[in-house]
């Protein structure tokens, strides 16, 4: 596949290895002090684990992930709010299909769609807009989650909607942005990170500029990065480049897709469409000012939350949860004291473990085993069931 | 949300509506080309186009000086590092 | 006189002419036991799955002992539900499935499969001409595997309380003296064989189903198994682990031959045959196609030395056409699948957790 497979070469790969391996040699940290660059987004994390890019890198260069997963930092609370939707008899409610799986306080949409509500999963929020046309009796609610990469389409649907008078179609709003995120872990005293893989998509909308601030205010060295392996590899290089050079900047590693300055129309359309709410609710790591938007007034018939009722309780995550620790970064999720134990794939906890690139299911599917060495996992009985 | 593919569009469908036809390997799709057209380049331009797909529109054309750039950077490393090695293994 | 060809029994009696439905559709009538429900058998399953058996319509089927052991010595006998939707793919349908997933099940033994019950539940209002082609599917399909369905069961519920139509067939075949086959088998050495493009199945029901609106050109690959098994154990009568990889795909399977061998299982993903299309649609929408489901694949674990003699087997027959080896049986880590990448990598290919969802992430 063109643009795909050429990023995919495993000879490359040697080759930035052992560059990436030399850097890391003349910065001279080692495997106690290692060199800690978080991946802000969660496609990053994917990839990292579905290649085994780990297996790439020096032990003195370590990966930590971020909360760039607007699945996993869904709040408890709101999946209750899509479930009452979804209950009301003559709605429709639609939904990606990652978000189908997080639980609520009582139930997941998954559960409830198997309890009766009508719940339907889509591509694309037009396939939502279609299904409102083809129903004319019912009301379909269009349940948009995401960062800036998929605001655009969103608005650009209900801008749509708004042109050809449908009536019976809205939007239930959980759009958040990266930047303040990125600002809240900066600001946070526990971390100690020394480089960014930047959201190679969500910059594709916003462009490079709205990262200048990491650069210039606090000296960290921010790499937008593409998402095949190779990319990754090469935004690590960079990130390593920049610190051996005591350099701080903002660079695009994925300039065949990324502008510097964005793209207009898409920002057009969420310009039009949203406004930022004051503050929203992360999921593990509370609330942080401007980070959401919200439907306009000038829109308000397609807004969900104005249409409709909508519980709107702040629901805690479980006692035992962690997710904040790891979403921050502190702590990794093999350390999570739950993780393993009662939070598992088939029994989440948190929405780290819901969502398939969460940082604690992609540790669970994919590493737990310690395999660079093809070696057994010390809790494996001999029978070869975990203890 | 990240997840964003390579494709070509293949076909025009309706111009008004900005709706094209995406081509991911073999798997079409249709797509809205809004975010990519412009008075320099309307929607029966974009035929043709390789384009970054994610949930049903067309986000970007892909630059492809810029993709080749990158791949000539990146074979330019494994060359170089063969270069390296060669001399590493060279008995002198 | 009458139109009908009237033969006389051995007795003297003439003979009824066979019965024909004559509606468009099922009603509560074609399973109450009456006249309805005896047209209904005859004109729809007796005359298409025509075999002296069944046509006697008694209660059960009745075959020699003797007749079975020469084909082998044990009875292999299996059964399952098809419930799938919608009832029409491309490359199939739930007849070719009906038919197929059973006779498949026996050949996962290396018993010869011989003969199927069908039972099936219809929905009040089931179209005929629809469970006509479902049954024309089935009768294609046994042709193909070499086997006769026997005997059946047919019931109608109301309308809500079933969703059209659900199939459940079970199967007996004889396994040949000295073979056997079992998932504990697997030892280091060996090699893992699949009989080709994977996947397949799993995309054509949900290209099928429309939810996502992808259009795509791949049907799935339902098919018997039966004489490719046989053409394999003629190559190697020693074959360890045989399991065909529907729900859950590759690496369900994979994942179930290292928990109960107690080995490790590395594949290779560059010898994986997986469709261009395939890979386009996954990539699309996020899904992995090691956990697509397949409906004419399986996988073998056989001991290294013969494996080469194994595929070149396969490849003659037209189940096995792209047949590759994709790995190799390890002693460690024991009871997981590892995947080395393409891109040099490694990483652990776990079960399955709930159903595969397509993903924006």
């Amino acid at each position: 596949m063109k643009y795909v497979d050429e990023f995919r070469n495993p000879e490359q790969a040697q080759a930035l290895s052992r560059q990436i391996r030399e850097l890391a040699a003349r910065i001279g940290r080692t495997r106690t002090r290692p060199l800690q660059i978080m991946e802000v987004c969660g496609g990053h994390t994917h990839s990292i684990f579905r290649y085994g890019i780990t297996q790439f890198l020096p032990e003195e260069v370590e990966f930590v992930h971020g909360p760039g997963c607007p699945v996993c930092v869904l709040p408890m609370g709101r999946v209750d709010d899509c479930v009452a939707l979804a209950e009301q008899p003559h709605v429709i409610f639609t939904t990606f299909g990652d978000a189908m799986r997080v639980p609520g306080s009582k139930k997941s949409l998954l559960k409830a769609k198997a309890d009766g509500a009508d719940v339907r999963m889509v591509y694309s929020p037009l396939d939502a807009l279609k299904l409102a046309k083809d129903n004319p009796a019912r009301e379909v609610i269009f349940f948009g989650l995401g960062f800036e990469t998929t605001m655009p389409s969103t608005a650009m649907t209900v801008l749509q909607a708004k042109a050809e008078g449908i009536n019976n179609f809205s939007l239930f709003c959980n759009h958040i942005t990266i930047i303040p995120t990125l600002r809240a872990i900066l600001d946070s005293p526990e971390l100690s990170l020394d480089g960014f893989l930047g959201p190679g998509h969500v910059s594709m909308v916003i462009g490079t500029r709205p990262y200048e601030f990491i650069a210039r205010d606090f000296r960290k060295p921010i790499v937008i990065s593409g998402f095949e392996p190779l990319d990754v590899l090469h935004s690590v290089w960079m990130v390593l480049k920049q610190i051996d050079e005591g350099r701080a900047e903002v660079e695009n590693q994925y300039g065949r897709i990324v502008p510097r300055d964005g793209n207009p129309e898409a920002l057009n359309a969420v310009q039009e469409v949203f406004e930022v709410r004051e503050f929203f609710e992360w999921r593990g790591l509370g609330s942080i000012d401007h980070s959401g938007v919200r439907v306009r007034e000038a829109y308000a018939q397609f807004d969900a939350e104005r249409k409709f009722h909508v519980p709107n309780l702040k629901i805690a995550d479980p006692k035992s949860c962690q997710c904040g620790d790891v979403l921050k970064g502190l702590i990794k999720p093999q350390q999570c004291k739950v993780f393993r134990k009662e939070c598992s794939p088939e029994t989440p906890l948190g929405a780290l473990m819901v969502s398939t690139e969460g940082a604690c299911a992609a540790y669970y599917n994919y590493a737990r085993i310690d395999i660079s060495n093809l070696e057994t996992h010390p809790e494996k009985t001999a029978t070869g069931k975990t203890a | 949300m990240c997840l964003g593919i390579p494709g070509k569009i293949v076909e025009i469908v309706d111009p008004e509506a900005k709706l094209a036809t995406v081509d991911v390997g073999g798997v079409k799709r249709t797509i809205n080309v809004a975010f990519i057209v412009n008075k320099d380049h309307p929607v029966a331009s974009c035929l043709g186009d390789w384009v970054l797909v994610h949930v049903g529109f067309a986000m970007v054309r892909i630059d492809e000086e810029e993709a080749a750039a990158t791949l000539a950077l990146l074979r330019e490393m494994g060359e170089y590092q063969s270069e390296v090695d060669n001399m590493k293994h060279s008995a002198i | 006189m009458s139109s009908h060809t009237n033969s006389t029994t051995t007795s003297g009696h003439a003979k009824r002419p066979r019965g024909k439905l004559r509606d468009s559709h099922i009603n509560l009538s074609h399973g109450s036991g009456g006249k309805a429900m005896r047209d209904l058998i005859e004109d729809v399953f007796v005359s298409a799955f025509d075999n002296p058996l069944l046509a006697a319509l008694e209660d059960q089927a009745v075959f020699s002992l003797a007749d079975l052991a020469r084909h082998g010595d044990r009875l292999a006998f299996t059964t399952d539900t098809f419930v799938v939707d919608p009832l029409f793919f491309p490359g199939g349908d739930i007849g070719t499935l009906a038919v197929a997933g059973t006779v498949n099940d026996l050949a996962m033994s290396g018993a010869v499969p011989l003969f199927l019950s069908c039972g099936m539940v219809l929905e009040e209002g089931l179209s005929a001409d629809v469970l006509r082609q479902v049954v024309a599917s089935m009768k294609r399909t046994a042709q193909q595997a070499g086997v006769s369905i026997v005997t059946g069961d047919t019931k109608v519920v109301e309308r809500g309380a079933a969703d059209k139509l659900f199939i459940n067939t079970a199967g007996v075949g004889v396994v040949p003296k000295g073979i056997s086959i079992s998932a504990q088998n697997a030892r280091p050495g060996d090699a893992v064989i699949v009989n080709g493009h994977l996947g397949d199945h799993g995309t054509a029901i949900l290209i099928a189903r429309n939810e996502l609106g992808v259009e795509c050109q791949v049907p799935s690959d339902c098919q018997p198994l039966g004489t490719l098994v046989a053409a394999m154990l003629a190559a190697c009568p020693e074959i360890h682990c045989l399991r065909d990889a529907t729900r859950g795909g590759l690496a369900t399977v994979l994942n179930e031959f290292a928990e109960s061998s107690n080995v490790g299982i590395r594949i290779h993903e560059s010898m994986l045959p997986i469709r261009e299309e395939v890979k386009g649609a996954c990539e699309i929408l996020g899904l992995d196609p090691l956990y697509l489901a397949n409906e004419g694949k399986l996988v073998a674990i056989v001991p290294g030395a013969s494996a080469a003699r194994v595929v070149a087997a396969m490849r003659q027959h037209p189940a096995g056409e792209h047949a590759a080896i994709i790995g190799e049986v390890t002693a460690t880590p024991p009871g997981s699948v590892v995947l080395h990448t393409a891109f040099g990598g490694q990483r652990i290919v776990d079960m399955l957790v709930g159903e595969q969802l397509p993903r924006i992430c």
